[in-house]
């Protein structure tokens, strides 16, 4: 007394089938142009051929692709609009090695872009401190140049202060750039850890540099990008200037573990955060409360 | 029309779907009809000395008389001469693996254009015969987690789509079962396509709980559900109910176990915790997975997509090493992702109280245990919490 079979499956395979590609699916782009910064840190810039612009917000991120190595999550260091679209990547494992590798013309694999970005609507009227330690300038600077690019207007800071640090002289990224930035006006101080032959810059940490700048603390808004303890002192010295600890206007940058970017993995959790999502950039007082408890 | 304390029998019913009394041909008919229709038909059998959810050729297949013994690290499965098929709580394996393969390809690419082609599963659509009320439950949490916005996980979603979700409410829950206090069983309120409640004697109440379900069922050799065989699934639920060996205090939980992140009773499980995975691997709403490139001779690079798991040292490693060196921190990412930060991220619980991860823990490690102790410890006044989180 078998059943009956008046009508196919209600929901088959064949027919729900979603169109386009799917959220894992990386856009081949090319490598259309490369810069070393340092010896271990290269800038790619990124073409997709016929593809439409890509558009994006500074301090989000790209999964990147060396095909045959693996995926990983790197910021994209170019502000929106026409320019190239580009990539900072310091060379520390077998990824990162095969994107500084790439020559021209080598194909590589693009999903994004993914996360929170540095909210840069809200630096109407702000002093802006822009602090990043090591590769951590990278995400920065599209914020810098945007930045810049709208100093003094209405919806732009009323002034831009970078402070840059790097452990040696050779290590120090975006030196062009730098020299730039402080040719349109920005205010931008540089420190190395050790310094070398022939360094006549400040020797320090990055967080030395902050008493000397010029800002309203009650005008702030800071954006710190670099490793954890960098960035828990450099808002300390913030602090020390008067900007009051539980201001939203703190901003930093995290890293974790990130193997989707679409909150589908779930490498990047810290606590109630999927950091691909809610993040990277989180407000500091956000931060400091998750970064408190070790291992988290 | 209610059924005490074990709710309403589904909005369906309400609406005029039906239900009846099936007999052990009528199973049969059931998993032959949704063969016809073209599902890979899976359900329990006892192999290897657990219950295992394998492709079904006949009700043949299904684990008459055999019944389990649960308890932390120890599974047990023995023959009785009872006639009944579903007299054994939930085994190792859940739904989770019909709607997310613990292995798959995402895409290839070959070289030297690397043209990046999706690999989509072409396997059948799946019906699962004797999922547990706990395991629907699970598959509502991962719904939340890998099948809605904003992004959807597409592979997931074509399988949950597809799947066809014939439920056995549980008469035999086992000492590891916790899902009353979970509110996830036993007893089975939405989320089947069929219901079924083993009467005993080879009698099933079939419920049907959509369109599909009730066509199902009107293909089946049956007769009318009466009165008393209402009366006998409340009669049943409630016994498995008052027989559920664990259980964990809901309230407040999420906040006493924020609490509690430095409490030293951390340290003690971290001292019999083996870290070897087992728990997210069985547990029907751990959705973590790793992705991971191949290459073959021919220049062809796939992207893996596997299981991962929170236990796993290199799960959470970022350049300069892992973000969660020492077991106690592994463990916690566990307890407290699935008990507290799980509501944050998705608005619910990510444990369902299957009890799998306190039966298939090599060490014996209870949650349900662990959970208590913290709220004693936190009961007691002593604060381990960090005032920052909370
Ligand atoms: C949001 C974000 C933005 C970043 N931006 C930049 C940037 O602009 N420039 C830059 O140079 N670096 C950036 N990083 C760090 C960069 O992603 C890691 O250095 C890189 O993943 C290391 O991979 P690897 O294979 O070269 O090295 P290894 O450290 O040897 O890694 C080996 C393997 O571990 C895994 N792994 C290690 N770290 C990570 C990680 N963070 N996420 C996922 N998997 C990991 C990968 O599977 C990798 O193949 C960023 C990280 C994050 C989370
Ligand atoms: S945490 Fe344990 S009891 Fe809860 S759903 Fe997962 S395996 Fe089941
Ligand atoms: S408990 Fe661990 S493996 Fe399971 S979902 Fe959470 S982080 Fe992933
Ligand atoms: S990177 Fe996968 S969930 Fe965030």
């Amino acid at each position: 007394m078998s059943g009956s079979t008046s009508s196919a499956p209600t929901g088959g395979l064949a027919t729900s089938v979603l169109s386009g590609p799917g959220p894992f699916t990386p856009t081949v782009f090319h490598v259309s142009d490369r810069a070393q910064e340092a010896p271990d840190v290269v800038t790619l810039a990124l073409k997709n051929d016929g593809g439409a612009p890509f558009s994006f917000q500074p301090g989000q991120f790209n999964m990147l692709t060396a095909f045959g190595v693996g995926e990983v999550p790197i910021s994209v260091s170019s502000s929106p609009g026409a320019g190239p679209l580009l990539h900072t990547v310091r060379e520390v494992g077998p990824v990162t090695r095969a994107l500084c590798q790439a020559s021209v013309g080598t194909r590589v694999g693009v999903r994004g872009p993914f996360g929170t970005d540095w909210g840069l609507a809200s630096f109407a009227q702000a002093d802006a401190i822009i602090v990043g330690g090591g590769i951590g300038l990278a995400p920065l600077r599209g914020a810098i140049e945007q930045l810049i690019e709208t100093t003094g207007l209405p919806s732009g800071p009323r002034r831009v202060v970078v402070l840059a640090g790097a452990r040696r002289p050779d290590q120090l990224i975006f030196k062009e750039d730098l020299a730039a930035w402080a040719t349109a006006g920005a205010e931008v101080a540089i420190t190395v850890d050790v310094a070398e032959e022939g360094w006549m810059g400040h020797v320090g940490v990055v967080t030395e540099l902050v008493p000397q700048m010029t800002f309203d603390p009650r005008r702030v808004m800071a954006l710190v990008c670099g490793p954890e303890v960098m960035m828990r002192f450099t808002v300390q010295a913030l602090i020390e200037r008067g900007v009051l600890p539980t201001s939203i206007r703190l901003r930093v940058s995290l890293e974790r573990n990130m193997q989707c970017g679409t909150g589908l993995c779930g490498h990047c959790q810290l606590g109630p955060y999927i950091l691909c999502r809610g993040g990277p950039v989180v407000t500091y007082p956000e931060a400091s409360r998750l970064l408190h408890e070790a291992e988290l | 029309m209610t059924l005490g304390p074990y709710g309403p029998l589904g909005s369906a019913l309400v609406s005029g779907v039906m239900a009846a009394i099936i007999g052990f041909d009528g199973l049969d008919g059931l998993i032959g009809s949704l063969k016809a229709r073209g599902y890979r038909t899976m359900g329990p059998v006892a192999s290897g000395g657990a219950i295992s959810i394998r492709e079904l050729k006949s009700a043949a297949d299904l684990p008459r008389g055999w019944e389990d013994e649960q308890a932390p690290g120890t599974y047990r499965l023995h023959q009785t001469a009872s006639p009944d098929l579903f007299n054994w709580a939930v085994g190792a394996g859940s739904l989770k693996a019909e709607v997310f393969p613990p292995r798959s390809i995402i895409w290839q690419a070959k070289a030297p254009g690397y043209e990046v082609e999706e690999i989509s599963d072409d396997v059948p659509p799946v019906a699962v015969v004797g999922a547990r009320p706990c395991d629907l439950a699970g598959l509502r949490v991962l719904d939340r987690a890998l099948g809605s916005p904003p992004v959807t996980d597409p592979a997931y979603r074509r399988r949950r789509d597809a799947v066809v979700l014939v439920a056995v409410e549980c008469s035999r829950p086992a000492s590891t079962c916790f899902c009353v206090s979970m509110g996830t069983g036993p007893s089975a309120s939405e989320g089947f396509d069929l219901a079924l409640t083993e009467l005993g004697g080879g009698y099933y109440l079939a419920r049907a709980g959509s369109k599909i379900g009730k066509e199902l069922l009107e293909g089946l050799s049956q007769r009318r559900a009466r009165r008393e065989d209402f009366a006998r699934r409340t009669e049943l639920l409630a016994r498995a109910a008052s027989h559920m060996g664990r259980s964990v205090d809901q309230h407040g939980l999420p906040e006493m176990l924020v609490r509690n992140l430095s409490n030293p009773l951390w340290d003690e499980v971290a001292k019999q915790c083996l870290v070897c995975g087992n728990c997210t691997a069985v547990c029907p709403t751990c959705f973590c997975s790793n992705f991971e490139d191949r290459t073959d001779l021919s220049g062809t690079v796939q992207r893996e997509r596997t299981w991962a798991s929170c236990a796993d040292l290199a799960y959470s490693y970022v350049h300069g090493g892992p973000v969660r060196a020492s077991i106690k921190s592994r463990y916690r990412q566990w307890v407290t992702h699935k008990f507290s930060w799980w509501w944050d991220q998705f608005g619910t619980s990510g444990c369902v109280g299957c009890g799998r991860c306190i039966t298939w823990c090599p060490a014996g490690i209870d949650v349900t245990e662990e959970i208590a102790a913290l709220r004693a410890s936190d009961n007691a006044g002593e604060t381990h919490g960090e005032a920052h989180l909370q």
